[in-house]
């Protein structure tokens, strides 16, 4: 029956806790990846070009529709093949960046088409350049509604970082894979990498719900 | 070799990894449903143990990740006495998970049905489970339907992670043959096609078609 060791939990404990900080950093990076990237999905989106259109949307919904899992292992798997080595981070930040790029780009469309047409003729009145509509007028609109959808997918890409474990990432699912096969013990160090994942996400989540409703009323939105 | 020989091949095992991954989300599409539905019925129960159940299941779920969980069944699990078999604990982890967004969909879905339709039915002297299964539940379902287009794919997504604890999967086998051949773009890039296809072309029109038939079943159409 059921025998959880304290002390071969403090044992394994600093271990998990320098791994979180693997993990944290993962999905930092990755997310910044995602951010830029996302960005450049979405507005290559609304060039006048149909076939560039055409050609992102698909790009958009096949990363959308095929597992995160597997686009780890074709990156990483693919490289060599034509002699090109990835290290697990680097391919491992390029498969989730990607992946969550895809899904920031659809964030970022609902966004940039709330921006009022008005603020289009205005800027074309003012004889603004096409970068500098985007940049100084469109963006920065279209940006407070993105806020609440690009928080949802902070915390989803923090609790999509386990999967960087099968590629050889050290973050927390690969360190308590590791403890196991050691020691034979799983309870204790799977229950608590679930344990620290709901230590990070459940206050993001709620720290992201309070900036959302502080800048709903900032915005006059309420 | 070429794609063809490849093919010609590795296709068996292609296919029953791809046969096998369908079962899998059907049989984890059926368990999220059902979770979703008690889930979210529960999240607006007027007994505040009740909810508190549900809150608690629903925040564990969608507060950790689906491999941590699919590795706690699994492995953690039989300590306190329950084997689950690999096959059982792949889709139980994955309809567990996905049960749970689920379940906020329902109760979005129940809130958003007009006001006017709940007092009809208490006008018109019903049973609170006749209301909800008559009048409230239909309607959700139908707000519900294309949200739970977006989820579905999202559980055939999940399903690729049970190739971790040894499920024959899709994406298994394609790991296995990539094990043996070395063949990265020919394997993996058939098995991201694949999922793709299935996504785009099963789960989508499947959903499309549903929701059509739920109008006219509705008298919405």
């Amino acid at each position: 029956m059921l025998d959880w060791r304290w002390d071969f939990t403090f044992d394994i404990l600093p271990r998990l806790l320098v791994a979180t900080g693997n993990t944290l950093m993962a999905a930092g990076f990755g997310y910044a990846i995602a951010v830029v990237l996302g960005l450049v999905f979405a507005l290559a989106q609304r060039t006048p070009s149909r076939v560039l259109t055409v050609l992102v949307r698909e790009i958009v919904e096949f990363i959308r529709s095929t597992p995160l899992v597997l686009q780890i292992f074709f990156v990483f798997y693919v490289g060599p093949q034509f002699g090109l080595r990835l290290s697990p981070w680097t391919a491992g930040m390029i498969a989730i960046g990607l992946h969550y790029a895809a899904y920031l780009s659809e964030v970022y469309r609902g966004g940039l088409d709330s921006v009022p047409k008005g603020q289009w003729e205005a800027a074309t009145s003012l004889n603004l350049s096409t970068a500098r509509t985007y940049f100084r007028v469109i963006i920065p609109q279209a940006m407070p509604p993105s806020l609440a959808g690009m928080g949802n997918y902070l915390v989803g890409i923090l609790k999509d970082t386990p999967m960087l474990s099968v590629i050889g990432v050290a973050e927390l699912m690969h360190t308590a894979n590791a403890i196991g096969s050691e020691t034979y013990r799983f309870l204790e160090p799977y229950t608590l990498v679930g344990i620290i994942f709901l230590a990070l996400s459940l206050p993001t989540a709620a720290a992201i719900r309070i900036f959302e409703s502080w800048l709903r009323k900032k915005l006059g939105m309420i | 070799m070429s794609y063809f020989e490849f093919l010609s091949q590795y296709g068996d095992r292609i296919i029953s990894g791809t046969l096998v991954t369908i079962v899998l989300t059907v049989l984890a599409a059926l368990l999220a449903m059902a979770i979703a539905l008690a889930a979210g019925l529960m999240r607006m129960a007027p007994n505040a143990l009740v909810r508190g159940v549900a809150v608690v299941y629903i925040e564990i779920f969608r507060g950790t990740s689906l491999l941590v969980q699919l590795y706690w069944i699994f492995f953690v699990l039989p300590l306190f006495g329950i084997s689950l078999e690999k096959f059982t604990a792949g889709f139980v982890a994955v309809g567990m998970n996905l049960g749970a967004y689920g379940a906020e969909l329902v109760r979005g879905a129940i809130l958003s049905v007009p006001k006017g339709q709940w007092e009809a039915s208490l006008a018109l002297n019903m049973s609170p489970a006749k209301r909800m299964v008559r009048v409230i539940l239909p309607q959700a379902l139908l707000i519900m339907l294309p949200s739970w287009g977006n989820l579905l794919i999202e559980l055939l997504k999940g399903t690729a992670l049970v190739a971790l604890i040894a499920v024959a999967d899709l994406m298994f086998q394609v790991k296995q043959i990539n094990g043996t051949t070395f063949l990265s773009a020919e394997t993996f890039g058939t098995a991201l096609v694949i999922y793709y296809i299935i996504a785009r072309f099963m789960i989508t029109p499947f959903m499309r078609w549903l929701e059509r038939v739920m109008q006219r079943k509705l008298g919405r159409a």
